[in-house]
């Protein structure tokens, strides 16, 4: 097994090197100069020259490719212009702001997706079939800045039940000590329970936003592979011999239902951890996907790149994680390279 | 300590803090909101020091409030008795006495003022920090070489606490350019212990945190998140301010800082769309403040150097054929200055900005477009800076309409921000709508950059008219010298020039618009537009 996964790791360096060398060439294809960016509003030609070569952009693009890799052997992924900071310091602090946000909305999304496609799938035709598909398509059609807005409108602007919109913590509660960087975690191994309480309202309305939007692929897809399974043969074996439907449902329909459910989740997972920008951009949350679209609009090269990197390591981890998955789900996938 | 007992003592611990916690949590938690400002606005700063490379605006507003500079403005009631900063009045701020002779001034600084680490503030520290300022190159350079201060041997220690600037030449913005955000006084003992040798004047360090003697000090800084203020409480260049705290915190979504405010959470924003801003200001739950930018104007311009806006009767059909009030009314929801459709007959005034004598007829655009020689119009791009499509987009949109109506097809560029300035600086756009506003206000300091055949960045239609240059020259010697007969000629002389030739065409002066809470006051207007704290009470 352990074998079989660094081998799978080692597979993952190439796409990676192709990743680094992609990036550093589409960031610096890119429209605009940030040297002229950067020198602010009312620099002339000699102050636009004299940042770019503070930034070290007069170089020639190899040297400047060579310098960029030798930094990151090191684990330096440079500097970001924008917020000022080490790119490796703010993508460690603000990736758990977003796997906690995306974890949870997932998990949310699980707990409502899979009954209800399991049960749309035993009762085709039903009220709680044509549900299933009112939600799933509500869910999917309703773009996620939408619902976080008419979320935030309706529960903290109009019944003021929700706390305002301003990040992981309420203004006033301070931070919990630092151990895992998901503030649920953290304020509980510190017993912190005002700190948990306020993060954990802070949680509701984007979780949610996260959950409507990630509902649709889940509940489909178990649907989907749950009417296929159930009318395979040996569900109708297993009722003819005379087994509960709890039974039959549960324990062998679902089990080997979950493959095709399993692949959804992993891809619902990478999709949203990238894609909750607008989720992030809603509820002022200091996420990973803010930082790099922000990024990208100034032109500032280092974060784009460490970002993308971070994602495709991200990627990786993942795809490798599903597939030990499917081994212990069912036995006959073999983890192969 | 065996597992067990440390299991215990934990748990009692943990108990005990359980126990107390929350009582002690809640009151400190009201008393923390009374003290404390919450401050929410679309983006913040990325580098807490002005000198630094590319340091953003909301930089700015770090940089006024946690240093102090020499001197500062008297403040005067402005437009609606809202305080608006005094051009030519200066105030002692870390100088306690400032003696202005011929060719030098010279400050004698407070002798019990300290940095935020408790050191003295001396001569030294000034004569760094000046130093500092004209020598790290760049923006604040720039600035610096706007007023004449050019060099670091104008900066001359007398004793301990006086300091005296030498003039390169006479100019009448030398002082004002001392008052600017940029010669502020940094600790340098501080400093000069984080500087290294790759980076003399120890940028890196006072990027990542404040070393001055300001009113506040930046106590936590989290990049794009949030920014926290303390007062410093042993300040001694002003009154003490009355907000113990600011809590900065950047909510990139419009509609969500207008609801923050709306259910009182938050105290301040600007950057509201205008739309929103105009509703609050109806709705009258809210303190507002809309004040036009100092020595600002939203600008049509022309790239001259190019056909067929190298034909000045092209120019003036363009300026017939704007839809002026429909851009105030509909872009801006009335909160703008016009600069537009002065009465015929009204004379031009000494005065920077006003209203040129344009205003929108057909007619008479197409009359001189066909005397230019283009009867049935041309085909042009117009661009615009996407960093502020809130404006820009619809503005665009409605020149376009309105110069279809006399054959001029107009295609619309959409420049992202980041590459906005680099397209500026080529100069090779057609026809474009942009903003300018100057720091230091002065008619012949807005046209020396836009209008001067020095060609500066901000002389964006590449117009050169040896007549404009020596108007402007003129009037810049005759400020330096005090002739204001002379210098009242070449102003109005250059005003009325740039109206007949009309390489830009003036729209509007924009509004900063500022929305707090009923129990805030002291808003002050300051040149840079952003807060200042030390002024503000909450109540």
């Amino acid at each position: 097994m352990l074998g079989l996964i660094g081998k799978r790791l080692m597979f993952a360096i190439p796409s990676l090197i192709g990743v680094v060398i992609v990036t550093f060439l589409l960031t610096r294809a890119l429209p605009g100069d940030p040297a002229a960016y950067f020198a602010g509003p009312s620099a002339d030609k000699q102050a636009i020259e004299e940042i770019r070569k503070k930034l070290g952009l007069d170089k020639p693009l190899i040297e400047q490719f060579f310098r960029y890799t030798a930094d990151l052997a090191k684990g330096d992924f440079g500097n970001s212009l924008t917020t000022g900071q080490p790119v490796a310091t703010e993508i460690r602090n603000r990736l758990p702001a977003s796997a906690e946000l995306t974890l949870l909305g997932l998990m949310v999304s699980v707990m409502i997706a899979i009954p209800l496609g399991i049960l749309a799938a035993t009762r085709p035709g039903s009220w709680i079939d044509h549900l299933c598909r009112v939600t799933t398509t509500a869910g999917v059609s309703l773009p996620v800045f939408f619902t976080g807005l008419v979320l935030v409108y309706v529960f903290y602007f109009r019944l003021g039940w929700s706390p305002a919109p301003l990040g992981r913590l309420d203004v006033f509660a301070s931070t919990p000590p630092n151990v895992t960087g998901f503030y649920l975690i953290d304020s509980l191994i510190a017993r912190d329970w005002e700190a948990f309480r306020s993060a954990f309202n802070q949680l509701i309305l984007p979780t949610a936003t996260l959950a409507i939007f990630s509902l649709a692929p889940i509940a489909r897809m178990t649907r989907a592979s749950m009417l296929a399974i159930l009318s395979s043969d040996f569900v109708r074996t297993a009722r003819a011999s005379g087994l509960s439907p709890r039974a039959v449902i549960v324990t062998y329909a679902f089990r080997n239902a979950m493959l095709p459910v399993i692949t959804t989740l992993s891809m619902t997972f990478s999709f949203l951890l990238g894609a909750n920008v607008l989720v992030e951009k809603v509820f002022a949350w200091p996420g990973i996907g803010s930082y790099a679209v922000e990024a990208l609009i100034s032109s500032d090269f280092a974060p784009v790149q460490g970002f993308v990197l971070t994602m495709a390591v991200m990627y990786v981890l993942i795809n490798l994680i599903i597939d030990i998955l499917y081994g212990v789900i069912d036995p006959r996938v073999r983890l192969e390279g | 300590m065996k597992r067990r007992d440390f299991l215990k003592t934990a748990t009692g611990a943990a108990a005990g803090a359980m126990v107390s916690g929350p009582a002690i949590f809640s009151s400190a938690k009201a008393d923390a909101r009374s003290e404390t400002l919450l401050i929410v606005s679309e983006s913040g700063p990325n580098n807490l020091d002005i000198h630094g490379v590319g340091t953003n605006v909301p930089g700015y507003e770090v940089s006024w409030n946690c240093y102090d500079r020499l001197i500062g403005h008297e403040m005067k009631a402005g437009p609606g008795g809202v305080p608006y900063y005094d051009r030519d009045k200066f105030k002692p701020e870390l100088a306690e006495d400032m003696t202005i002779s011929d060719m030098s001034a010279t400050f004698k600084l407070r002798k019990n003022a300290k940095f935020h680490d408790g050191t003295p503030v001396t001569a030294k520290d000034v004569k760094w920090s000046l130093d500092r300022s004209v020598s790290v190159g760049g923006f604040p350079t720039f600035q610096m070489s706007a007023g004449s201060l050019k060099k670091p041997e104008q900066f001359v220690i007398v004793d301990d606490h006086t300091v005296r600037v030498d003039f390169a030449t006479k100019d009448r913005l030398t002082i004002p350019d001392l008052a600017v955000i940029v010669p502020c006084v940094i600790n340098s003992e501080l400093v000069k212990k984080n500087a290294t040798e790759k980076d003399p004047w120890g940028l890196e360090y006072t990027k990542m945190q404040t070393a001055g003697g300001g009113a506040y000090k930046v106590t936590k800084w989290t990049a794009g998140t949030e920014v926290i203020l303390e007062r410093n409480d042993d300040w001694v260049s002003g009154p003490m301010p009355k907000i113990k705290r600011v809590i900065w915190r950047m909510v990139p979504q419009a509609g969500n800082r207008r609801a923050l405010l709306e259910r009182g959470d938050a105290d301040m924003s600007y950057e509201l769309p205008y739309k929103d801003f105009q509703e609050i200001k109806a709705n009258g739950k809210m303190n507002v403040v809309s004040l036009p930018f100092s020595n600002g104007i939203q600008y049509i311009g022309m790239n001259v150097t190019k056909p067929p806006f190298d034909n000045p009767k092209v120019r003036q059909a363009v300026a017939y054929a704007l839809p002026y009030q429909k851009i105030v009314d509909a872009v801006l929801f009335g909160l703008a200055n016009p600069m537009f459709g002065a009465s015929a007959d009204k004379p031009t005034e000494v005065a920077w900005p006003q209203p040129t004598k344009y205003n929108t007829d057909m007619a008479k655009a197409k009359a001189l477009l066909a005397e230019a020689g283009y009867p049935n119009g041309f085909e042009t791009t117009i661009s615009f800076d996407l960093g502020f499509a809130v404006v820009n987009e619809p503005l665009c949109v409605l020149v376009q309409e309105s110069l279809g109506q006399i054959g001029i097809k107009t295609t619309i560029n959409k420049i992202p921000g980041a590459n906005w300035r680099t397209e500026l600086n080529k100069k090779e756009m057609p026809f474009y709508t942009n903003v300018f506003s100057g720091w230091l206000d002065y008619p012949e300091y807005f046209f020396y950059w836009c209008y001067h055949g020095d060609n500066s960045v901000f002389n964006t239609m590449s117009y050169k008219s040896p007549e404009m240059d020596k108007l402007i020259n003129g009037a810049r010697v005759a400020a330096a010298s005090g002739d204001k007969a002379a210098y009242d000629k070449d102003v109005k002389g250059f005003v009325d020039l740039a109206f007949t030739d009309v390489p830009r065409i003036p729209l509007y002066q924009p509004y900063v618009n500022v929305a707090m809470q009923k129990n805030i006051s002291g808003y002050q207007y300051w040149f840079h537009r952003r807060l200042d704290y030390r002024a503000l009470v909450k109540a």
